[in-house]
């Protein structure tokens, strides 16, 4: 039960993009059609599962056993710019026109900082494996149901009337304050 | 000293670990480059002005390869850089009409009264939203904002206010023309010499209180060439600079406010 109110906190209240405003680089960025904003989120879902696996067992295993937790960081990078580079090989090798959409967010997914918060809030908050792989797939939902809102109002937005100095970046910041506005009436569900 | 080695050694083979993970995934799932890509890149000017209308010159590269570019698309790198792209790719290119910026403006500061001084922010922009500060609302306003967009060291600002385009540096990126808040700068071929220098929609009463130098939609110069011009909003408009015979030119540059004629009078007769 516990590991269910995890999952849906994740998605749902300790959003990164909407609670923590981690991440909101390709938030902003890699959300302007659904289809890219989608895959976006699929990368990072993925590389966040991954992260949250290795990161944990080299925590656990390696750096905690050696009294090296201030390697946290270092190694957990390594951990994400390797995975981020497979996740970049995989997707130029099986979808060129996906990888063209991403362009530059793609590798850019290593230094997002959701995928390093989610490492190293699942360190300081001693998750077991399991909490650690559920709250990391749970963020990698959370991500990918914010960018594709984000990218279905943007889409929308394409057709609205924008008064001229709010379009672009200034509309995409004021739609993701208020998202997170409307996120925040998730907390009440879980204590 | 174990201190030491022991992160030195984790960290060493953790990385060792990771990139042999890499090493043998890049085996798999290796893509092929097509080398002339990154031959064309190379030769293309690398200004990635985005003129060609692709995302910098690397991805005009990859569209010239995959077919469907033509090298002729990019105007700053001209005849040469055609021919060399068209040498690694092994075709004939066509012949690339080299454009440049060309002002469609002479209110100059003795001919175009000001009707106020703007001491507001020294770009165009800002002294457009202001109204600017000549009589006349469609001419330029002398603040150099295309001067400072371009990036081919083609423009400077002249003594009597306006912008000179030194037509030997322009590569027609464009840049200027849409720094330019009034469209006063336009893409023309190098080869075309007769231009209308003015775009005031006024009144011809008003346009030439407001400029000496205006379009006063009198149509001398459609009258000479219906053909190629004709009169639109109270202004001459060249609709194609090619059906204008070389013996009508003096009739159209009889135009008395000088608002359209030859940009080099030397060069031809």
């Amino acid at each position: 039960m516990e590991l269910v109110t995890l999952f849906i906190g994740a998605i749902l209240i300790n959003n990164f993009v909407l609670h923590y405003f981690l991440g909101i680089c390709p938030f902003l960025g890699v959300s302007k059609k659904i289809d890219a904003a989608l895959s976006m989120g699929v990368a990072v879902t993925f590389v966040m599962s991954i992260t949250a696996v290795v990161s944990w067992a080299i925590n656990h295993w390696i750096l905690i056993p050696f009294g090296l937790d201030y390697l946290q960081i270092v190694s957990f990078i390594l951990v994400i710019a390797s995975l981020v580079q497979l996740v970049e090989m995989f997707i130029r090798k099986t979808s060129p026109p996906l990888y063209q959409a991403m362009g530059i967010y793609l590798p850019l997914i290593t230094t997002n900082c959701a995928i390093m918060g989610l490492a190293l809030l699942s360190a300081l908050k001693n998750y077991d494996f399991a909490e650690a792989v559920v709250f990391g797939v749970g963020s990698g939902f959370g991500f990918t149901l914010a960018i594709t809102l984000m990218a279905a109002i943007r889409e929308q937005l394409e057709l609205a009337d924008v008064p001229k100095p709010f379009r672009g970046a200034a509309i995409a910041l004021i739609i993701a304050g208020i998202m997170a506005l409307a996120f925040f009436g998730f907390s009440g569900m879980i204590k | 000293m174990t201190n030491v080695l022991v992160p030195v050694l984790t960290m060493t083979i953790l990385g060792l670990v990771f990139s042999l993970g890499l090493v043998l995934a890049y085996k798999k799932l290796v893509v092929e480059v097509d080398p002339r890509v990154e031959k064309i890149n190379e030769s293309l000017p690398q200004a990635n002005c985005g003129a060609c209308g692709y995302a910098g010159c690397r991805a005009f590269a990859e569209a010239i390869v995959a077919g469907k570019a033509a090298p002729e698309r990019c105007p700053v790198g001209g005849a040469e850089t055609v021919d060399r792209i068209s040498s690694i790719l092994g075709v004939k290119t066509g012949e690339v009409i080299k454009r440049v910026a060309r002002l469609h403006c002479r209110g100059t500061n003795e001919a175009a009264p000001r009707r106020a001084e703007y001491l507001g922010l020294k770009t165009c922009y800002a002294s457009h939203l202001m109204g600017g500060d000549k009589l006349c609302t469609y001419g330029c306003l002398g603040l150099s904002d295309c001067v400072r967009s371009c990036v081919f060291n083609a423009m400077y600002m002249g003594q009597d206010g306006l912008p000179v385009i030194i037509e030997e540096n322009c590569t027609g990126c464009g840049k200027c023309v849409e720094a330019c808040p009034r469209n006063l700068l336009e893409l023309h071929p190098v080869s075309q010499n007769i231009l209308v220098f003015c775009r005031s929609e006024d009144r011809g009463a008003v346009a030439r209180k407001s400029c000496k130098n205006a379009c006063i939609a009198c149509g001398i110069c459609s009258r000479a060439c219906p053909d190629a011009i004709v009169i639109e909003n109270n202004l001459a408009v060249i609709t194609d600079h090619r059906k204008i015979p070389p013996e009508k030119i003096p009739e159209i540059e009889k135009c008395p406010t000088l608002a359209i004629g030859r940009l080099k009078k030397d060069n031809e007769g």
